[in-house]
């Protein structure tokens, strides 16, 4: 929809409850292009979080000590939940969760290019924790208040149990920074490989982003993605520096005018070049998730076989 | 997870509160629903207690209606106790 474009009676209505902060739930009445976004959006963030668990399940078998295991493992139990939120909100919205995993399985549906990185030492499992839950925190507190009901209400639950998430992986790299000089070096390596896709993480800068103008105004989204990125770069600048580690950005400095740290170019041929299926692990992310689906199909029938018994044991 | 029912689950979190609905999911009959409502919705001491309902049982109210359901109680004002004045000198009321 393009600004000045005529609007129906119904889409100025549906406007106005936006602009007055009241939440639009499944049965009320929205605008055909607000559904599909919104399809696109919850369940691209969906994939993420299925997805996501691939890097670190990588490590779950070899955490350093029982304690890193048992909080990996629930590190990695969060993210399926909140992928079941997430699905679960996309079906209010009229699609088929058995539709949405196709998608997915099909290569058709996009998920945080982030995920398609290797996880090459443990202190990948720091940088991912403090980064990129970090950068995902960022990104998902003002969606909580976001205009979509289902959405904002599982987007608190996600951002309660992401702090987790972040200061988890922020232990491992205090750790690893108070350990040997090897341990110290592999934390400068991960933060190395992790801060500029974790930069990228906020999607496209605002004059390159297709959907933007049209969210903010339907209060899907709340800032840009460039508002989102600073704000990132101001809060963990000072978390690097506490750690000891240096920031792989030779552009990076404090800019007192602006009250925000400037930071140098980001490579968006390799963002876009990643999107595109290019990854470091985009196909065997997909093969991986393609291959848990069809190995589970027999806990499906398991399960509705089961039941049937149940519900005729219970009929006769 | 084709054609498995979707629930919707409510959870009480604490003994003395009702239940509150938190979310739903798929499973293919009410005592699989708990188990996966355990897991998805109460992994840090949410709740006490579990109830699931199918998603196709519930009635509810249609957007459309919400005038002529809830309009009447607006212009009903002395339902409320602060409608009513009460002089400072008397006291417990």
């Amino acid at each position: 929809m393009v600004e000045g474009a005529q609007l129906s009676p119904e889409e100025i209505q549906f406007q106005e409850r936006i602009d007055a902060g009241i939440k639009i739930e499944p049965k009320d009445y929205m605008p055909e292009g607000y559904r599909k976004t919104l399809i696109r959006q919850i369940s691209q963030h969906a994939h993420s979080e299925i997805v996501g668990q691939l890097p670190e399940g990588n490590w779950i078998t070899r955490a350093p000590t029982l304690k890193r295991k048992a909080i990996a493992l629930a590190k990695v139990q969060d993210e399926a939940g909140h992928g079941l939120y997430l699905y679960s909100a996309v079906e209010t919205l009229g699609v088929t969760r058995e539709q949405t995993i196709e998608d997915l399985l099909a290569g058709k549906a996009k998920y945080s290019s982030i995920f398609n990185y290797p996880t090459l030492t443990w202190a990948d499992m720091g940088a991912i924790g403090w980064l990129v839950d970090g950068s995902a925190i960022i990104n998902q507190i003002p969606i909580c208040r976001c205009s979509y009901g289902p959405y904002a209400r599982a987007m608190v639950r996600i951002c309660k149990e992401e702090t987790f998430h972040m200061r988890q992986g922020f232990e491992i790299m205090m750790t690893l920074c108070r350990g040997t000089p090897a341990q110290k070096a592999m934390a400068q390596d991960a933060l190395n490989r992790w801060w500029w896709p974790s930069l990228m993480m906020h999607g496209p800068s605002d004059a390159e982003s297709t959907h933007s103008a049209q969210s903010i105004r339907w209060k899907i989204k709340l800032f840009s993605n460039d508002e989102l990125r600073q704000k990132f770069v101001d809060q963990t600048v000072p978390q690097a520096e506490y750690l000891g580690l240096k920031i792989p950005d030779p552009d990076l400095k404090w800019n007192a005018e602006r009250g925000h740290y400037d930071f140098g170019k980001i490579d968006w041929d390799e963002f876009y070049n990643v999107i595109k299926g290019n990854g470091p692990c985009n196909r065997e992310r997909l093969r991986a998730r393609i291959a848990a689906h069809e190995e589970g199909s027999w806990v499906r029938s398991a399960a509705a076989a089961h039941a049937e018994k149940r519900a005729k044991r219970k009929a006769a | 997870m084709n054609d498995w029912p979707l629930w919707e689950i409510f959870i009480r979190s604490q003994h003395g509160l009702a239940h509150k609905h938190v979310g739903s999911l798929h499973a293919p009959d009410a005592e699989m629903a708990v188990k996966n409502a355990r897991d998805v919705y109460t992994r840090r001491n949410e709740g006490v207690s579990i109830w699931v309902v199918k998603s196709c049982d519930i009635a509810a109210s249609s957007p459309g209606e919400k005038e002529p359901l809830f309009e009447p109680a607006n212009s009903k004002v002395y339902r409320h106790p602060g409608f009513y004045e009460v002089p400072e000198e008397v006291k417990n009321m």
